[in-house]
């Protein structure tokens, strides 16, 4: 099963290393991992979302904590969560066959962002089915390049999450 | 300033070796209280200072310079990391100018010993300083211990600051739990009450937090038979009829059917390696198991648990002994007993055949000593014989590296130990393959004339390895035959130290008789029968009650 981790960390040098260097170590396998500064000076956000079992996220989510400059791990699959991915692709375009993508690329609310004699680069967000399903169409086309963000996400309603004990209600 | 921050947490002894980065550093000390051993490798500074460490349980302290000096160090500190020993290892960096340019003796060491510490630091300015090393000392003696590296640029050491030091203070994403779960250890206090077959299996922990008197009360109100790792050799005392040995692959029969059929597990501080577990699918399958441990990370990793309790072990034990019942066990004390006497310790193939048998030798020492010294090993079989054979009474009287398992452990370590002890006899316990890993600790000892002694139970070989070859690989002893092995005892005289060469039995107990009586470092070198192999003994990654006991092979 598909897992999605918030971190909060303390944004000091080499954070990203102790991390990444340890899934690598424990031999956990990370499907993509995203890092950015949050409202509070100092502290940054992780969002790393890997495949395994109950079993593995919980002792990936363990070990996570041992590490000093970890402040607060939560898995947000468990909860209800808004999750987003941010695409680019290249895909080759013709004149014939630029109409028909732009529909396509229309009906996933993306956008056009450049555009050349034979190709086109195409902005899309959204899960990843969504990123999937679109790959897919373009497929038909020719994909000549694709990147992706990474996941992230956030806990839907008022929840938050914060250092220092469970997510929990802010204040609004 | 480091020197005042180490004044401050009452540091009393230093293990290290100088170099170009760390010149400010020693400047410094040159004029200080604080005591400074000079060993004569790195690696021999770290085990010194893990040696201290766990005899003190207060933290060791390094020093050592850039580049080389640091990565001398990796071993000692991985080797401390395994068994969670409290350090602060302070390394020289190049200048901040030079970081990163591949400059003269620069490494990134807190790149190399990210996954063997606890915690380090690249220090990056003087202020940073003070925090830093207060943070160090408490992360490293707090929680689950282990060590801690600080990494100082020359440039930064030679500034001046404001020296403000505040020990133990919080750190944000550092919050050990002590105390267990009450509704935990409720069920705990139920489990042991209908229990009919429970084992204490305790770890290391219980030594590192101070609750080996907790254990035994424990152990002794419920009538609860007790098995201890290697780790935690002393934290029970080994002549108490409920004492089962350690487990594992090279453990005790008894031990080993007892953990296979047991209904209750109470693991204490413990982390379920495989050299006890044996094959994992099959460990204790009939039995529930409650775990305690101040690592949650440690709980549940390699065997599912039933009763988990994330806390300090001493402090959990301390709550349900307010509580606790025993449960009827004397059946089971009873079957426990007939293994034990079915299946004795083997005191070495054909006793008889003249030749000095190790197991002899471990007797003798626990005999003269009456098993009150401070034992350190390396890593081998001589190491497993110690664990076998010499009757440990109390905590932190045997130093040896478990997770690691580094040969050139003992030697330093029992500096340390001495160190941290003056007053006990510390003996070093060693093979000839191991004591040649860190043999120019001659000079230290020497040179500091510590009255430790060392045994060498030299058999000509790479015993353990010579073993799995003689069992697994059809006696094609690839590598592990040490020809060209110096006489020992001739070393430790060109060192400066006393040496005695033996090869009976009855020359072993006059040497060690002799050793014992003076003062001052002497180095024991026993010829031991090559042959000699470590029993019972378990194949790896089989059941452990699939049991070699040695005997079916004579
Ligand atoms: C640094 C290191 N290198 C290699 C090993 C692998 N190893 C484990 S036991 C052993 C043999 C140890 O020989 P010795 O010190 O003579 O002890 P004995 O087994 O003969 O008692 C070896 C090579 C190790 N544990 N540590």
């Amino acid at each position: 099963m598909k897992h999605v981790l918030a971190i909060l960390v303390e944004n000091k040098s080499g954070v990203l290393a102790r991390v990444a260097g340890l899934f690598s170590r424990r031999g956990f396998n990370i499907d993509s991992i995203t890092v950015g500064e949050t409202t509070e000076p100092g502290i940054s956000r992780m969002t790393i979302t890997l495949e395994g079992d109950e079993a593995v996220v919980e002792q990936v989510m363990k070990q996570l904590n041992k590490l000093i400059n970890v402040l607060k791990v939560s898995n947000l699959s468990q909860e209800p969560a808004v999750m987003r991915e941010l695409m680019l692709i290249k895909v080759r375009a013709e004149p014939h066959t630029r109409s028909d993508i732009q529909q396509i690329v229309e009906t996933f609310r993306g956008k056009v962002v450049d555009v050349s004699l034979n190709s086109m680069i195409i902005e899309v967000t959204g899960n990843d089915e969504k990123l999937e399903a679109i790959v897919l169409l373009l497929q038909h086309y020719g994909i000549r390049e694709i990147v992706r963000t990474g996941n992230i996400a956030l806990l839907r309603g008022a929840k938050v999450t914060r250092e220092n004990g469970e997510a929990r209600r802010s204040k609004g | 300033m480091i020197i005042a921050a180490l004044e401050h947490e009452q540091v009393e002894v230093i293990f290290g070796y100088p170099g170009g980065a760390v010149l400010p550093l020693y400047d410094a000390l040159y004029h200080a209280q604080i005591k400074h051993i000079l060993t004569r490798h790195e690696q021999a500074a770290v085990h010194a200072a893990d040696g201290y460490a766990r005899v003190k349980g207060k933290p060791g302290v390094v020093f050592a310079t850039s580049g080389p000096g640091a990565t001398n160090l990796v071993t000692g500190i991985a080797t401390a990391y395994m068994d969670s020993v409290p350090l602060v290892i302070i390394t020289g960096q190049v200048a901040t100018k030079l970081i990163g340019t591949d400059s003269f003796q620069e490494a990134d060491i807190t790149g190399i010993t990210l996954p063997i510490t606890k915690h380090n630091y690249l220090v990056g300015s003087i202020e940073e300083l003070p925090v830093t090393l207060a943070e160090a000392f408490y992360i490293a003696s707090t929680g689950r211990c282990g060590p801690v590296l600080i990494d100082i640029p020359k440039d930064v050491m030679e500034q001046e600051g404001t020296f403000c030091y505040e020990r133990n203070r919080e750190i944000p994403g550092y919050r050990p739990t002590y105390v267990g779960h009450p509704g935990q250890i409720n069920r705990m206090v139920k489990a042991i009450k209908e229990a009919r077959r429970p084992v204490i299996f305790a770890g290391g922990g219980v030594i590192r937090s101070g609750a080996a008197a907790e254990l035994r009360e424990l152990a002794i109100k419920c009538r609860i038979p007790v098995t201890l790792s290697l780790m935690s050799l002393g934290a029970f005392p080994g002549d108490n009829p409920l004492f089962l040995g350690m487990p594992g692959m090279h453990g005790m029969v008894a031990a080993n059917f007892a953990l296979t059929e047991a209904d209750l597990i109470i693991a204490l501080g413990a982390r379920f390696d495989d050299r006890v577990t044996g094959k994992l699918e099959q460990f204790a399958s009939e039995a529930k198991i409650i775990h305690v441990d101040i690592d949650p990370a440690e709980i549940g990793k390699n065997v599912p648990i039933d009763i988990p309790i994330v806390g300090d072990v001493k402090q959990v034990i301390r709550e349900l002994l307010k509580r606790v019942q025993p449960g009827d066990t004397s059946d089971w004390l009873q079957r426990i007993e007939e293994w034990q006497a079915r299946y004795p310790l083997s005191e070495g193939t054909a006793p008889s055949s003249g030749k000095l048998k190790p197991q002899f030798v471990i007797r003798e020492i626990n005999r003269l000593t009456g098993g009150k010294a401070l034992i350190t090993t390396d890593v081998g079989q001589h190491q497993m014989w110690v664990a076998q054979h010499y009757c440990f009474r109390e905590p932190r009287t045997f130093l040896t590296s478990g997770g690691l398992g580094t040969m050139g452990y003992g030697f330093p370590a029992a500096i340390g130990a001495k160190l941290a002890s003056p007053a006990s006899t510390v003996i070093c316990i060693t093979g000839d393959g191991s004591f040649q890993m860190n043999i120019q600790e001659l000079a230290t000892v020497v040179c500091g004339n510590y009255d430790l002694k060392v045994v060498v139970l030299n058999n000509g070989c790479l015993g353990m390895v010579r073993q799995w070859q003689e069992l697994f690989f059809e006696k094609r002893y690839s590598q592990s035959l040490l020809h060209g092995n110096p006489d020992f005892a001739r070393v430790a005289e060109a060192f400066g130290a006393t040496g005695l060469r033996v090869s009976t039995a009855d020359e072993a107990t006059a040497a060690l008789e002799k050793a014992l009586s003076v003062r001052g470092p002497v180095v024991i070198d026993c010829l031991i029968d090559p042959a000699e192999n470590v029993y019972p003994m378990v194949a790896p990654n089989r059941p452990i009650n699939e049991i070699i006991t040695g005997r079916d092979l004579e």
